[in-house]
């Protein structure tokens, strides 16, 4: 959807598009990822377009009469026939969106916010590092990077979930590993009785991460405390603050700047983010309660 | 043919340390070999050695009455298996066991502690290292405690 | 009717019992007039079919935390500043339907966007104050990224007769923030009340814009003297000189980082009981929150639009908590996005120093106290 353009004079403006309506799209698939975790593929209904987003990007996505919440994109940017949610039922509406059947709609607003990196990182490595369910933002650029796998270095994933009964995209994952100058490593947090995998908060990972700091680009999504714990661990290990990228979350009601919900210091999250340079946003992480 | 001493030396939580160090350490040194499946210590048992771990996977863990095993972290190439060798009373605090076939360095933590009374430039450099993998399992330990997947 | 059109931007003098000619002329294009009235002992907006109904003869006293309107010895139109309500209450409403949809059996279809007001808007009183605050809320909802088509339908075509002040209330603080007492840009046609001797006066009347223009001629109006305008000027003068609160946005951003946790934030907001009267008050205020509802048998849903004030414990809500719990955080969140966080978003400040916020404060915070709390101490070498 593209942004409409600004005019100087209250009396001559003119709307391009309509920011605040959603489109219809039907349930085509729907996925359980983890006991309150869905995938949902998502099919427009009665327009062609829309479907086209940037790795990072989210939709505000409606459950009609209950909610509306933003919600990164989590599939393929390389197709343009579907959109993918990722969803955690936490709440009211996320319950009420993961609990939509084949064939129900739901409206959907967006593409909105800045996404990853990804031209920046041509030539180098894209290093990702995921904690929960924050490995569904960065999907798309693992998608991307594999289909595009001549234009990036090395691909490095580092995944931590919270147990083996959490890990998101299961037979994926498996495939990811298998591609040239690629390393996929995943750790959980509580192994439980049957993993035989590692078994560590994800940190614990960076040191069999084949990294090449001055050559990296890092992008990293999960819980703010997460974050911290990584990007401190990476910087330690070399990687400059500029070549990091985080995404960012906070309240949002409308996804378009108007609502006022989702600043984080000087920055609109839905449109100065979700994705920052660590560089930019490193003081504003250490203010409590900001 | 790799020397042991070499070995020692050019494992990463020995880089740096002068080459008579090493050549005391390895004197301490032996090299091992752990099927997958067998426990390298117990809980309980007296602790008097230290392994740098060069292959494979070990799990620490602890027995819970009514469950299996519950694993608290796993170590791999590179790592450092046990600390408890350095403080009193010198008692292991949780099973070690191969999960997969592990080669690895064992120090005898007697005998270097001895050594380290001895020469305690030698026992500073390794409590420097000991002390900083420490913080770093601290850390890590802290950051696990806080589940931050959880949902609330 | 059409006298003197020879300079359109010339300044006239409009006669006060010739006032009523201005509303029939709005009238008479459509326009839905909008002005001050007095309603509840306080003056708000309202629509208005006669100057008759405007607060003649009323004076408002405002200080922290206090409201009163006191007879004038004269029956001037505007001799107030600003009342609790400001002008965004039309053009961003506190509640405005989005869209609704009706279920025709599996899916749903949008029937209706909102539906603007029939008639343009014709906003009279407007002081120089709230005018920059219009021009605020533009850039912000009209002028950025996206367009909110809510606030545009009722914008559109707002025809805008402002009134200078030439008086303040103890609560003013345009002067320092150069918004105003005087009107610059942006505006249809300015009006500015002159107190002559016995139960005349008149208004110094300028155009702003072409239809502007084109209105004013159809009044009975002369040309206005060197004498009129220079009465204007020191009336002017007046509201800004009446003015005995100041604030000093000079190096306000770099200190807000450097005290985030100093405890001068402790001391400032002992008092704040988060009730968001400032945000309502406010004219440039924008936040908002959203509600989807639906009638029982979930065939019709609709989405609306509500006034919102990052006050609120929920405000800042992501799963499992808010993250600004503490009044601090939250009066300190709304103090530096105000003054400092706006800059960077938009520009300019997002305050106009209309002063509604310390009037309406039940407790009595005062903006600009706090503002000079944080700065205290920067004099000591702490800087």
């Amino acid at each position: 959807m593209p942004a409409a353009e600004s005019m100087p004079s209250a009396q001559a403006v003119r709307v391009v598009t309509d920011p605040l309506l959603p489109q219809s799209y039907v349930v085509k698939r729907a996925e359980r990822e983890t006991p309150d975790t869905f995938s949902l593929v998502l099919h427009p209904q009665g327009h062609a377009d829309g479907n086209a987003f940037l790795p990072g990007q989210f939709s505000m996505v409606s459950v009609y009469g209950v909610g509306e919440l933003p919600i990164s994109i989590s599939g393929d940017p390389v197709q343009q026939k579907n959109l993918v949610y990722t969803v955690r039922s936490v709440g009211k509406a996320t319950h009420a969106l993961v609990s939509r059947k084949i064939g129900e709609e739901v409206g959907v607003r967006g593409p909105f916010g800045r996404g990853w990196p990804l031209d920046l990182a041509h030539g180098k490595d894209v290093v990702i590092i995921a904690g929960g369910i924050g490995l569904a933002p960065l999907r798309p650029v693992i998608y991307q990077v594999l289909q595009h796998r001549d234009l990036y270095g090395r691909l490095v994933v580092l995944y931590g979930a919270r147990s083996p009964r959490e890990v998101l995209y299961r037979s994926e994952l498996k495939t990811w590993a298998r591609h040239r100058e690629t390393q996929f490593l995943i750790t959980v947090d509580y192994g439980g009785l049957n993993w035989h995998g590692h078994v560590g908060v994800v940190t614990t990972l960076l040191k069999y991460a084949r990294l090449q700091p001055s050559r990296s680009i890092a992008m990293i999504c999960g819980p703010e405390i997460m974050m911290r714990f990584v990007t401190r661990d990476l910087e330690a290990q070399g990687v400059r603050r500029e070549d990091i990228y985080v995404s960012m979350e906070r309240n949002m009601k409308c996804g378009v700047g108007f609502c006022g919900h989702c600043q984080y210091g000087p920055h609109f999250i839905c449109k100065d983010g979700p994705v920052f340079c660590y560089e930019h946003i490193r003081p504003l992480l250490d203010k409590y309660e900001l | 043919m790799e020397t042991l001493e070499r070995i020692v030396a050019e494992h990463p939580f020995f880089k740096g340390l002068e080459s008579n160090y090493a050549e005391l350490l390895t004197g301490c040194a032996s090299n091992v070999r752990f099927s997958a499946g067998k426990y390298i210590c117990k809980e309980g048992e007296e602790a008097n050695q230290f392994y740098l771990i060069r292959g494979g996977k070990v799990a620490l863990q602890i027995f819970a009455p009514q469950s299996d095993p519950l694993t608290v972290e796993t170590l791999e190439e590179g790592d450092v298996l046990g600390w408890s060798w350095l403080v009193p009373p010198y008692i292991w605090n949780f099973h070690a066991r191969a999960i997969q076939e592990t080669r690895a360095i064992a120090l005898d933590g007697k005998c270097l502690r001895a050594k380290c009374e001895q020469n305690h430039d030698l026992g500073y450099e390794v409590l420097k290292r000991f002390s900083q993998l420490m913080v770093r399992r601290l850390h890590a330990t802290r950051f696990q405690l806080l589940d931050v997947y959880a949902s609330r | 009717m059409t006298r003197g059109k020879k300079n359109e931007n010339e300044p006239r003098l409009l006669p006060s019992s010739k006032l009523a000619c201005l509303f029939e002329a709005l009238t008479r294009r459509d326009y839905d007039v909008i002005g001050p009235t007095v309603r509840d002992n306080a003056i708000v907006l309202d629509r208005l079919q006669s100057p008759e109904q405007l607060p003649i003869g009323l004076e408002d006293e405002q200080s922290p935390g206090h409201y009163r309107l006191n007879q004038r010895q004269q029956d001037v139109y505007f001799g107030f500043t600003v009342g609790p309500q400001s002008w965004k209450k039309y053009f961003l409403p506190a509640e405005s339907r989005l869209w609704s949809a009706e279920r025709r059996n599996a899916s749903f279809h949008i029937l209706n966007n909102d539906s603007p007001p029939r008639r343009h808007l014709a906003l009279v009183g407007v002081r120089s104050c709230d005018l920059a605050a219009i021009a605020i809320q533009d850039r912000v909802l009209m002028q950025d990224r996206y367009i909110d088509p809510v606030y545009v339908s009722r914008r559109q075509g707002a025809f805008i007769v402002v009134v200078q002040c030439t008086h303040a209330a103890a609560t003013c603080f345009c002067a320092s923030l150069h918004s105003a007492p005087t009107a610059k840009a942006g505006f249809d046609l300015s009006l500015t009340e002159l107190l002559q001797p016995g139960d005349q006066h008149s208004f110094v009347v300028r155009a702003g814009s072409p239809r502007g223009a084109e209105l004013l001629a159809e009044l009975e109006t002369e040309p206005a003297t060197p004498g009129d305008l220079q009465q204007e000027s020191d009336a002017i003068e007046t509201a800004r000189r009446e003015q005995v609160r100041t604030i000093d946005l000079n190096g306000l951003k770099e200190l807000v980082d450097k005290k985030f946790d100093d405890d001068c934030w402790d001391k400032i907001t002992a008092r704040c009981l988060t009730c968001g009267n400032c945000t309502m008050a406010c004219p440039t205020c924008f936040c908002s929150t959203v509600e989807d509802t639906s009638d029982l048998s979930g065939t019709t849903v609709e989405r609306w639009r509500h006034w919102d004030s990052c006050f609120t414990l929920s405000f800042s809500y992501i799963h499992g908590g808010s993250v600004r719990t503490s009044a601090k955080a939250r009066y300190r969140q709304w103090l530096t996005h105000k003054l400092v966080y706006w800059v960077d978003q938009f520009g300019t400040p997002g305050c106009v120093g209309c002063g509604r916020c310390i009037t309406w404060c039940p407790v009595g915070i005062d903006l600009t106290e706090a503002v000079r709390a944080i700065q205290e101490g920067k004099d000591n070498g702490n800087a």
